[in-house]
């Protein structure tokens, strides 16, 4: 006679339902995310920052646009080598003690952007406005790059 | 307690203007959340903050520098930026203050007096 009377063992009928379970969470928070953003922004997780960049071409000089929203000026960093055009920076996490992050969608960190120009520019005419958090350069062509006429004599 | 936000799914698609959906961070800090969305090429005058059912809709018209020239090469996208929260009642709707700088939204979401912590000493 037995003194506790004898439980089965219980048993899961699948042990690997905990970790479909897991994939499930995983799959449906993916799915809470904003879709309409498009993938621009969903890449980010994967990818870090890579904030979006323009660039036209007028006669004599070239304008790249990028959008850099809630960066500080000293923050940012251009340099142009080679016919590439490298814009870098990094944006600081500004945390105070006592909060907490109840959703986390900004890219905080290092970011760098380059696109090489299809012709030479002036470096040393090369400028910059920062305003409304978009980043505008005009690159001036060099010389020999300029469009010529030439008259027919 | 619950998150300042939660998302309402957008239903109504069908609508004649067409947003993009900015990357936004909300923190809790003792009394009250701050909100900040990314909306660059917005000025203060572009932007609209509103709260309707609870619901706090923000929505940044953009005014982009207008360039000459030929468009080489193009990431950005030309809509304008919509984002929207189910706010939790906690927050004192009529409290919400809000300022942009350099195209980033902060909006400060103050609770509502009663359910601020509070001490009860006794006495």
């Amino acid at each position: 006679m037995n003194l506790i009377r004898y439980h089965a063992p219980e048993s899961t009928p699948w042990p690997a339902l905990d970790r479909w379970s897991n994939l499930r969470d995983e799959l449906n928070s993916f799915f809470d995310m904003p879709l309409s953003s498009g993938f621009g922004r969903t890449s980010q997780l994967f990818t870090g920052w890579s904030p979006a960049l323009d660039l036209y071409e007028s006669g004599d000089h070239f304008v790249a646009i990028i959008e850099l929203p809630g960066m500080r000026k000293e923050d940012i960093d251009i340099s142009l080598h080679d016919g590439t055009l490298t814009i870098s920076g990094e944006r600081k996490h500004e945390s105070n003690n006592g909060e907490t992050a109840q959703r986390t969608e900004r890219y905080v960190g290092t970011f760098r952007r380059s696109i090489s120009l299809p012709t030479r520019v002036d470096a040393g005419k090369v400028s910059a406005t920062y305003e409304d958090g978009i980043l505008k350069m005009t690159l001036p062509k060099a010389e020999e790059a300029k469009p010529k006429q030439i008259q027919v004599s | 307690m619950n998150t300042l936000t939660r998302e309402p799914r957008e239903s109504d698609r069908s609508q004649a203007e067409q947003f993009m959906t900015p990357p936004a961070s909300v923190r809790e800090i003792g009394d009250g959340y701050t909100l900040e969305i990314e909306m660059p090429g917005v000025k203060k005058e572009g932007l609209e903050i509103s709260v309707e059912n609870n619901e706090l809709t923000i929505i940044g018209r953009r005014s982009l520098p207008t360039v000459e020239g030929t468009l080489m090469h193009r990431e950005s996208r030309p809509e304008n930026f919509r984002r929207m929260f189910e706010i939790d009642p906690s927050i004192d709707a009529d409290k919400i203050s809000a300022k942009i700088d350099q195209g980033l939204v902060t909006l400060t979401l103050p609770k509502a007096e009663h359910v601020k912590p509070r001490k009860i000493t006794v006495s």
